[in-house]
């Protein structure tokens, strides 16, 4: 069995409200941090537990927090992103579903370390039985002194509130987030500022995914050092991975970052294997922006190498031949889905999500999702290939947020890995309407040619 | 002519203190939500005027972001709206099957309604579910790993309810 920092007590029985979520033990992070800490040792302990952000970015929480402006009388805000929208990801649903006091438990403590009197969970409009549990964990809370003013009689004042999008994948960009938190569409903004000086109304914001701020609860309460020592490398801690797709055991599994990928999906601990006895063709190991790989790429490195469920393992090889760990949505394939149309969704995914701002991600969203349709549907031709390529190559860097590189790299890597798939699907397009590519050589062992 | 119940007044107040003197405007999402539970399901001209005149912003402020988010209907909808996501991870476990079994099964195609105003079929995407693919939203829940015979029984679940209330 792994270490599990998050979901061990997730299933104790009635864990979603106060008094046995305190009985097993919760909420002594807020105790040992306001009575025993100061906000900056908290700072320094979450730096050092070289947590890194769970949304997708993998940037160090630590140090994100330390950029934020303290400017005299202005207040400061801490806003949780529980925008969940990905592809692939619905981990911090889970977290929020079963252990809700842990997320507003990981908000106390990041509240006062940052400062922030008024907090806010930014969650999606379809979670909406999902605020329910938070305002209930949050009233309890309240109730039993760890909210509001005076917490423990520190003198810490904190209330957390909790608003509800209406569906906009852009929303979870943390400028768009905040554009919204404000009342107004979800466009990006241009940074710098950085929301850390110039956030929700104009004041210093630090803006963090679900998973990262409940992740601040075991790091207070075992010490950063320690929480470091789990996994490996720069990958510390534990990670929650939502697996989906053509599995046996879809669900919602924490890893220690140090198991294989073959075992992450062969072992029943975790997804059990391909469903219906089938064979493993492709996954999208992070969620749907993060590139594709064939079952030969995704099991071992370029260099022959076991691939491991961690940030360095996973983006082995670059683009060229490795993926990343994102926000751990892990989507499998089987041997009887077609690369093309399973690209040609998450491309119509993207086209509805882009906000319109930046022409490249706006027009070329579009065009991708039209010549893939002409390719699946047997109306493309060998040029439309290439042209895919040049438009997903204009768009990525050429936007003001990540969306344009979100849509760019699917294509990307779809073509990059499967590009006879995509080419058969031109050259034999009556054949490909009545049955798929299949396997082909995808999970065939890579050639690794001998080092001198 | 719309206008909050005294209940709805309440909550709308509630919403709107969570924003610092002078941000009420950040209250505008969810007071969005809450006038389109309240007025019938969508949001009209007048209800986004309406909303407009009580947070105290103009009407256009209000248009862009109603406008904006998926989730806010800008025409009336049948009393059940079958909102099936169809997005790669949904559609790997069968979703376009799905939409096509419930088009048929009520004769109507995405983003129509039922002529007895009943039944709204809308394709969406990533709901944030996709381990219990195939799956759609009804009203405020999930309802998860759909096959032909559990879409059978939520239409059947869906007429009971409405035949109750009437």
């Amino acid at each position: 069995m792994s270490i599990k920092l998050l979901l061990e007590k997730a299933h104790v029985e009635g864990i979603r409200y106060f008094d046995v979520y305190r009985r097993e033990g919760g909420y002594r992070s807020v105790e040992k941090a306001l009575k025993e800490m100061g906000p900056e040792a908290i700072v320094e302990e979450v730096k050092k537990s070289g947590l890194r952000g769970r949304g997708g970015a993998g940037f160090p929480a630590g140090m994100k927090w330390s950029f934020i402006a303290k400017p005299e009388g202005v207040p400061r805000h801490l806003v949780c992103n529980a925008d969940e929208s990905e592809p692939g990801t619905f981990k911090d649903r889970y977290l929020m579903e079963f252990i809700p006091h842990l997320l507003i438990e990981g908000l106390i403590v990041s509240s006062f370390a940052l400062g922030s009197n008024d907090t806010y969970i930014y969650i999606r409009g379809e979670y909406a039985w999902i605020v329910d549990i938070l305002e209930q964990a949050i009233s309890e809370a309240k109730n039993n002194g760890f909210l509001g003013n005076n917490i423990l009689g520190t003198g810490f004042n904190c209330n957390i509130h909790v608003q509800r999008g209406a569906g906009a994948y852009i929303c979870g960009e943390e400028t768009a987030l905040i554009e919204s938190l404000e009342g107004k569409r979800g466009n990006p903004r241009i940074k710098p500022p950085f929301p850390a000086v110039q956030g929700v109304w104009m004041r210093p914001t630090v803006v963090n995914n679900v998973e990262t701020l409940a992740a601040v609860v075991p790091i207070i309460n075992m010490g950063g050092e320690e929480y470091a020592k789990i996994g490996v490398g720069r990958s510390t801690g534990t990670k929650l991975i939502s697996a989906c797709g053509n599995i046996n055991k879809p669900g919602v599994y924490e890893i220690d970052m140090t198991i294989s990928v073959e075992e992450f999906i062969y072992s029943d601990e975790y997804c059990g294997g391909i469903a219906n006895g089938k064979k493993l063709k492709a996954c999208i190991p992070g969620g749907s922006s993060v590139p594709i790989l064939p079952a030969n790429l995704l099991l071992k490195t370029a260099k022959g190498e076991t691939r491991y469920m961690n940030y360095e393992s996973l983006s082995d090889g670059g683009f060229a031949t490795g993926s990343m760990m994102g926000s751990g949505g892990f989507i499998v394939l089987d041997e009887d889905q077609c690369v093309v149309r399973h690209t040609l969704s998450l491309a119509r995914f993207y086209r509805h999500e882009s906000c319109g701002q930046c022409s490249p991600c706006r027009e070329g969203t579009g065009w991708m999702e039209k010549i893939l349709k002409n390719i699946e549907y047997g109306k493309g031709k060998l040029s439309d290939i290439d042209l895919l390529w040049d438009i997903q190559r204009k768009i990525e860097g050429n936007t003001i947020c990540p969306l344009g590189d979100a849509a760019a790299w699917p294509v990307a890597a779809a073509i990059r890995h499967f590009r006879d798939e995509f080419e058969w699907h031109v050259l034999h397009p009556e054949e490909a309407q009545q049955r798929n590519y299949g396997l082909a050589h995808y999970a065939d062992p890579i050639h690794v040619p001998a080092t001198a | 002519m719309v206008k909050f119940s005294e209940e709805q007044l309440a909550e709308f107040n509630r919403l709107v203190s969570r924003y610092p003197e002078g941000k009420q405007k950040s209250a505008l999402l969810p007071v969005l939500h809450l006038a389109q539970d309240s007025f019938g399901g969508w949001l009209s001209a007048e209800t986004m005027d309406y909303v407009a005149e009580m947070l105290q912003i103009s009407s256009i402020e209000v248009y862009e972001v109603a406008t904006f988010y998926s989730m806010y209907n800008l025409k009336p909808v049948g009393k059940y709206m079958f909102e099936v996501c169809q997005t790669g991870p949904c559609m790997l476990r069968g979703s376009d099957d799905i939409i096509a079994y419930i088009g048929e099964k009520l004769g109507i195609k995405p983003g129509e309604t039922t002529s007895d105003g009943m039944f709204t079929l809308k394709t969406v995407e990533c709901l944030g579910a996709c381990g219990y693919a195939p799956m759609m939203q009804l009203g405020k829940h999930y309802r998860e790993h759909l096959t032909r015979e559990k879409v059978d029984a939520i239409i059947e679940e869906c007429r009971s309810k409405a035949a109750n209330m009437n």
